[in-house]
């Protein structure tokens, strides 16, 4: 059943992959970055259920805080904005 | 003070359940560490925080939770709808909206909850004013999309804010 | 019992990851994308980790599970306001079938006043 799902969260990676690479414009790539990052932590939060083991959701939480980040300074370059402001 | 106090249970309660089946040896080194932490962000935490040493508006946020987690599951099957129909029923548009709210912190969570609930995304907000994408507009009356937009969550941010 | 439920939740929570990818594709400019895909990737990925609590209980994952399902249904939102903010500040337009456009208007109204 695990591996069913894994194997739908990939094909929604693809998606995303598809639209960072097509996206006519620079927004659109940003919005698929931002989704991909979520489900890199479910991919994590599988692993863990796989394995039985805790320390993924320790990776999960990171990449969450990362990638939240990761999009607000996206957005702020987008706003022509420099970092310091 | 009671800035300081309500940050360092904040902190206190985060730090717990980090590392939680805790022992001694981890209460005494998260207090230690929370007290550091205060003297670093102590310019970073928002005032309003202080109103929740209150019980009443606690028990009020969780109540607001529930709500909004049942708005949120509603706003996932209108998306599955409008996705998996081969027509694309949308209409969308950006409408201006005027908010009576007056805490920043009530503010925050209006928007927030806002992006999350049927067919609606806050893009900026500018002096009252919300501008919010609407994926189906079917109303051009302000006091109509009012009430459909912010009406169910400004009654219940009262009481929890102010 | 409770193993059944947590896999039932695991399952849903990545049906409607997968919905929200697809509106990623499907739907005609960024503002609409970024509606679709915000709110069901945030519902299913909280689903998949709430599952996660339900499968271990209160240890310490469990609770790991717990807290990194609130932090994404508080930032999500958040990125995805910082998101359409920054496209509709820096110019890009909505798709050509939308009904009206109340800031564009109203930002053209401040710059004729100045």
């Amino acid at each position: 059943m695990i591996t069913v799902c894994f194997i739908l969260l990939l094909i929604g990676c693809f998606m995303c992959l598809y639209r960072i690479m097509v996206g006519p414009t620079p927004p659109d790539r940003m919005v698929a970055i931002d989704i991909m990052g979520i489900l890199v932590v479910g991919f994590c939060a599988l692993y863990s259920i796989r394995t039985g083991r805790d320390f993924y959701l320790y990776i999960a939480i990171t990449w969450a805080i990362l990638s939240f980040v990761a999009t607000l300074a996206l957005a702020k370059f987008l706003e022509g904005r420099s970092f310091d402001e | 003070m009671k800035n300081r106090i309500t940050q360092f249970i904040v902190f206190f309660i985060f730090w717990l359940a980090l590392t939680w089946p805790f022992n001694l040896q981890d209460v005494c080194a998260g207090a230690l560490v929370s007290l550091i932490a205060i003297g670093l962000t102590r310019d970073l935490f928002p005032e309003e925080m202080v109103k929740f040493l209150n019980p009443v508006r606690v028990l009020w946020a969780i109540l607001y939770f529930v709500y909004l987690i049942h708005y949120i599951i509603i706003a996932n099957f209108d998306v599955a709808y409008r996705v998996i129909h081969p027509a694309l029923p949308i209409h969308p548009g950006i409408v201006r909206v005027k908010t009576s709210l007056k805490s920043e912190m009530a503010r925050t969570m209006l928007a927030n909850s806002i992006t999350l609930t049927p067919g609606t995304l806050s893009v900026d907000m500018v002096g009252d004013n919300y501008y919010i994408h609407w994926i189906n507009i079917f109303t051009d009356d302000p006091e109509k999309q009012r009430q459909i937009i912010i009406s169910k969550f400004e009654w219940m941010l009262r009481r929890v804010f102010e | 019992m409770s193993d059944n439920v947590a896999i039932g939740f695991v399952l849903v929570g990545v049906i409607f990851d997968l919905l929200g990818c697809l509106g990623l594709i499907r739907l005609p400019d960024v503002y609409n994308r970024l509606q679709a895909a915000t709110k069901s990737v945030t519902l299913g990925t909280c689903m998949i980790l709430f599952g996660i609590f339900l499968e271990f209980g209160f240890t310490s994952g469990g609770i790991k599970a717990l807290i990194c399902a609130l932090f994404i249904l508080f930032t999500s939102p958040t990125a995805a306001h910082a998101l359409a903010r920054g496209s509709h500040v820096s110019g890009f337009k909505l798709w050509e079938g939308s009904v009206m456009d109340k800031l564009e208007e109203d930002k053209s109204k401040e710059d004729k006043g100045e």
